[in-house]
């Protein structure tokens, strides 16, 4: 293999200061709208990206569907409706703060977005007289043709509408850069977030940035039980950046997590069992409600949620009889009967009544409105589907009028994953906050996948919107403060560390090794022993083998960094494992030595956060948040009387 | 500080395939991927290595941000490319 000089040189040698009034890591859509929120409000702001803003993040490339958008004109149902919809679908592991602010002012988002230049209307009337387009408004709805509160939105436009919207409001962009620790100061015996530091991926230069507020959104934590040292980049679902760096960095720093003991059976790794997200035949979400047929081409009959079978194509987008809405999306799996939408009949029913495998997804039976809104808008619009899928599958010849596109597995997933094959996915774990998205730390807030129990786009919008405006009016008070040298030579040290050693571990082994681990110690079902165990073998992991990680440029070293943060993520799961001394099916957690099942004294969030290196249990009720509406109308009445009303006003 | 380098990580896959009689070597790919798997040719005017070809995020944004049609393409693994087969007009009934 050819070896090259390193392009962009070395300045490792180097220190920059930053200083800015809120600071924002993270320039997926969380970190962007947050960054545009704060910017709006006046305040200087600084957002670090480690990719390209343009394109970064889990909807760099596009996205189809925008849930929850509960305020549009066409809306049949309140944000109150549907956001306590969710915290009932998902037993109150929910997060009612965020799902509420997503569902009161993810519409103004979209609306934003518009302004910027993003697509979330059918301007062309290609779809002009279709049953899921108002034809006044031109917005097109997904899922509940009744309702009418998920849009079909353009998403390959809105990432590079928002970087121009960044740059016009004067944000500095710092792209290519890594956040990799938190600044915080005492004072008055209280911890407050006084800015971070990173690493340029491609330069090495050191950065310091200093701010009176910092908000956190960088996306989740992966690679924790998936990871394939050749095809890192189909490992998860969610870009290899995202990785959880936010939530290394802010569990060094004190941060609160909670349902950091949540993890599913694994859903996608096209690395290994499943196909490219959208990429194989299936029903679901993107390509929600495809009609599906078996390898003799029989029609899989969908039933509504009391088993009644539906004749029309149409009838599969609107609530059972006596059902007022229903729920799909990208968290819902098997919605409860109350929100349970129509579906095909379950694989085993369908295995009773003779039906034969392979399924396909055979649009060529559909409408030709509701095939063309799937078969290229949807898919095409969804990230990594206008290139790999839509553009791809057509040049090899697929015709959505005359092929039918094969599905794995047995349902709507592409693959079948083992128990101890898991990923933080369907509303896992994350920041625990308060009425204002703040973390624990004063000066620190949270937004997006960065939360506990996030799901989408929309979710990421509203909240980091939310935050950043938050975050500028606690800037108001505070003063930017001068971080500890000591600290921030300690995270040179750490980080610069394995490009020091000439021989060593590459980072991809350490990975390999930690998700080994994982699926040995984590798995499906768990024991104090098992975990325990786990701890001791990372333990090791950390003390001999973090020292021999060695790497030749900072691409590798950004890459290396982020296999630490993997390994101190994997140590905080299992820990928060060992916290919750019984098992809980909304939280997909089996402990075998505490089989009981969600008994009422375990019915809360457990918390953890380090404290003096050690960590800590907090316990926090069920339903903290009150009653979505009423503790939101508290807080928020300048958005209520201002932009919020001047949104409803110009529709 | 040892002087950086960078090898070409091998990798079972080719997710990015040039078209050099088109290509004008703009960098506008490598400018654009987030995963940053590519760096700019050495000699100027050719198309961006991919140095990193096992860390693509298979996303189209390079295609997405190409000025030249067919210039550079991109292709998932064989094991990725799902089955699809003529419809059947005349099922059998079950």
């Amino acid at each position: 293999m050819s070896t090259y000089e390193w392009p962009y040189g070395n300045e490792t040698e180097i220190e920059e200061t930053v200083s800015s009034d809120v600071l924002v890591l993270g320039g997926g859509m969380a970190g962007c709208y947050a960054a545009i929120a704060a910017a709006r409000k006046g305040k200087s702001v600084v957002l670090v990206e480690k990719g390209a803003t343009v394109r970064s993040g889990s909807a760099g490339s596009g996205f189809d569907h925008w849930e929850s958008a509960c305020t549009n004109p066409c809306s049949r149902v309140t944000p109150k409706e549907i956001a306590e919809a969710y915290i009932e679908e998902q037993d109150y592991y929910s997060n009612g703060i965020a799902h509420y602010i997503e569902c009161r002012e993810g519409y103004d988002r979209l609306l934003d977005m518009e302004s910027f230049g993003g697509k979330i209307r059918d301007t062309g009337d290609e779809f002009k007289g279709a049953e899921f387009r108002d034809d006044e408004t031109k917005l097109m709805f997904a899922y509940d043709y009744k309702n009418r509160f998920t849009l079909r939105v353009w998403g390959s436009t809105f990432k590079p509408a928002l970087y121009q919207e960044l740059k016009r409001l004067g944000v500095k962009i710092y792209d290519r850069t890594e956040a990799t620790g938190l600044l915080t100061a005492l004072e008055k015996g209280k911890k407050r977030g006084i800015g971070a530091m990173g690493m340029n991926v491609r330069t090495g230069k050191f950065m310091i940035f200093r701010a009176k507020a910092t908000i956190l959104a960088m996306s989740r934590p992966a690679r924790i039980w998936l990871f394939n040292p050749d095809l890192v980049g189909l490992c998860e679902f969610r870009p290899p950046q995202s990785i959880g760096s936010g939530h290394a960095m802010g569990y060094r720093a004190g941060i609160e997590f909670t349902m950091m003991e949540k993890s599913v059976r694994g859903e996608f790794s096209a690395a290994g069992r499943s196909f490219p997200p959208y990429g194989a035949g299936n029903n679901h979400n993107t390509w929600y409600a495809a009609t599906m047929v078996d390898a003799r081409g029989v029609e899989i009959p969908y039933v509504d949620r009391d088993g009644r079978e539906l004749k029309t194509v149409s009838e599969r987008y609107y609530p059972a009889p006596g059902q007022k809405f229903f729920l799909k999306g990208g968290v819902i799996d098997e919605a409860k009967y109350a929100y349970r939408g129509p579906e095909t009949l379950p694989f085993e029913e369908l295995m009773r009544r003779g039906y034969k495998l392979p399924f396909y997804a055979d649009l060529s039976r559909m409408p030709e409105m509701e095939r063309k809104v799937i078969w290229g808008m949807m898919v095409g619009e969804e990230g990594k589907t206008k290139i790999p899928i839509l553009k791809n599958y057509t040049q090899r010849g697929f015709d959505p009028t005359r092929h039918m596109l094969q599905s794995y597995g047995t349902g709507w997933q592409s693959a079948s994953f083992l128990g101890q094959e898991r990923q933080l996915f369907g509303a896992p774990g994350g920041v625990m906050h308060d009425w204002d998205l703040k973390t624990n730390i004063d000066g620190i807030y949270a937004a997006g996948d960065q939360l506990f129990a996030s799901d989408c786009c929309g979710f990421a919008a509203a909240t980091g919107y939310y935050a950043g405006r938050k975050a500028a009016a606690y800037t108001e008070q505070a003063e930017l403060a001068e971080p500890d040298r000591a600290e921030i030579e300690r995270e040179k040290e750490r980080l610069y560390a394995p490009l020091r050693s000439q021989e060593g571990m590459n980072w991809r082994e350490l990975n390999m090794a930690i998700s080994k681990a994982m699926q040995n110690y984590c798995g499906e079902i768990k024991c104090r022993e098992l975990l325990e165990e786990g701890l001791d073998l990372l333990a090791s992991y950390q003390r001999e083998m973090v020292p021999a990680l060695s790497c030749d440029n900072p691409h590798d070293l950004m890459r290396t960094h982020e296999v630490l943060d993997i390994l101190q993520v994997s140590q905080m799961i299992l820990q928060a494992c060992l916290f919750r001394e019984s098992s809980s099916k909304p939280l997909c957690f089996q402990r075998s030595d505490f089989p009981q099942m969600d008994p009422q004294e375990d019915r809360c969030f457990y918390t953890i956060r380090l404290e003096e290196g050690k960590p800590v249990r907090g316990r926090v009720s069920l339903g903290y948040f009150g009653d979505v509406e009423q503790e939101y109308e508290k807080r928020n009445q300048d958005y209520i009387l201002g932009e919020g009303k001047k949104k409803g006003e110009a529709q | 500080m040892k002087k950086f380098t960078v090898t070409q990580v091998p990798c079972s896959a080719r997710p990015i395939v040039f078209e050099d009689s088109l290509c004008v070597g703009c960098n506008r790919c490598a400018d654009v991927c987030q995963v940053d798997i590519f760096i700019p040719n050495p000699e100027k005017g050719k198309h961006p290595l991919v140095v990193y070809p096992g860390e693509c995020y298979y996303c189209g944004s390079c295609v997405m941000a190409c000025p030249r049609e067919g210039a550079i393409r991109l292709q998932h693994p064989l094991m990725n490319r799902a089955k699809f087969v003529p419809v059947k007009e005349f099922p059998e009934q079950p």
